[in-house]
């Protein structure tokens, strides 16, 4: 599916392109997004060897493990695959964590380990049901405090630039909880469809 | 403002924590820290790939073209049209749904019904092609199965849901 996408996207703009004569702009922001590209693996490095190690620490002191204790029978809820007690639980609650809080530089790292760590237990390189699981969770976005949207509506003179935080916190529960379902329903689909 | 000591609150606990414990703290952070530059190396070329299919498709001109054979169905729903580009955008580019959501608050005003909507939108979904690129690629995940068609129905459960309670509160 995203071989297809990749491909669609590229082909569909330079075939636009060649007709909307805008090929000279596709010329130039191939380059620039090399570079971009580049740079953020770049900034990423950084943030990725800082954050691993000092969860390496946690996992060493048996932090993760207290934190995957603590919420042990939400978690085992929507992720029944994983074993008790497994670092990957500890590393998801910290992803997860760190995203409520508006830590984005801090939860990608513990994502990719936690993903890491899933492809440990399922062995493949084949998605496996925790690891969409977990993406799902992911992508509907778990910010209780979106920082970045505040400062721009500071920076553009807003009456009350906190006034979205509320609705922001009910939107994503309900994308949260739409994603957990829509999970859950393909998932039961596969397992239908595998049995006949 | 909590942001502040967030980080350096998390940096001092786990230190302490695992000095009370006698873990070899700077020892185990190296060690640990050296699985960071293997998975920023091995996530390049996803990430990489992705965004030049992304600019391309942008700079085109093909991405423009898609929002506004889309705008009058948009308007004839009761949605200001104003706010698609975002909708359509957040899954695929958070750099450029930053900038429509920037774009959309200079313009209409932070404290318009579009200004909250897109502060909203932006701030409960996130970038799901970007987070399956980085996520599946840094750990080699080659078959991803049902991931995106979760992620993006996500996505639109998330903008639906945005709308909704912004008309809700702020109408």
């Amino acid at each position: 599916m995203v071989n297809l996408i990749w491909a669609l996207l590229a082909v569909t703009g330079i075939v636009f392109a060649a007709f909307n004569g805008t090929m000279e702009e596709v010329n130039k922001a191939i380059f620039s997004t090399l570079d971009e590209a580049v740079m953020i693996t770049l900034s990423l490095t950084g943030v990725l060897v800082f954050w691993l190690g000092l969860m390496k620490i946690a996992e060493a002191a048996g932090l993760l493990e207290g934190l995957a204790k603590l919420f042990r029978p939400i978690v085992k809820r929507i992720f029944p695959d994983i074993p008790d007690n497994d670092p990957a639980l500890g590393y998801i609650l910290s992803n997860m964590t760190a995203n409520m809080f508006g830590l984005g530089n801090a939860a990608t790292p513990m994502g990719l380990k936690a993903m890491k760590e899933l492809k440990r237990l399922s062995g493949t390189e084949e998605a496996s049901r925790s690891m969409i699981t977990f993406l799902a969770i992911n992508t509907s976005s778990l910010t209780l405090i979106p920082t970045t949207v505040i400062a721009i509506r500071m920076k553009y003179g807003s009456v009350d630039p906190t006034s979205i935080v509320g609705a922001t916190i009910m939107a994503t529960i309900i994308s949260t909880l739409a994603a957990l379902m829509i999970d859950r329903l393909f998932y039961y689909k596969r397992k239908r469809t595998l049995k006949i | 403002m909590i942001s502040i000591w967030l980080i350096p609150g998390i940096i001092v606990i786990i230190l302490i924590i695992a000095t009370v414990k006698r873990v070899p703290s700077y020892e185990v952070f190296v060690e640990g820290s050296k699985e960071g530059i293997q998975i920023a190396i091995s996530l390049l070329p996803f990430l990489l790939g992705m965004m030049v299919s992304i600019a391309i498709f942008q700079a085109s001109g093909a991405m423009g073209a898609i929002l506004a054979f889309f705008q009058p169905l948009m308007t004839a729903i009761g949605v200001p049209a104003d706010i698609l580009p975002l909708a359509l955008i957040r899954p695929i580019s958070g750099t450029a749904a930053l900038s429509v959501t920037t774009e959309l608050i200079r313009t209409h005003g932070p404290d318009s019904f579009i200004g909250q909507l897109a502060s909203v939108m932006q701030g409960s979904t996130d970038t799901t092609l970007y987070i399956i690129t980085v996520y599946f690629g840094a750990v080699g995940i080659k078959r991803m199965g049902d991931a995106l068609k979760v992620g993006l129905l996500a996505d639109l459960a998330g903008i639906i849901a945005s709308v909704i309670i912004v008309i809700i509160l702020f109408h």
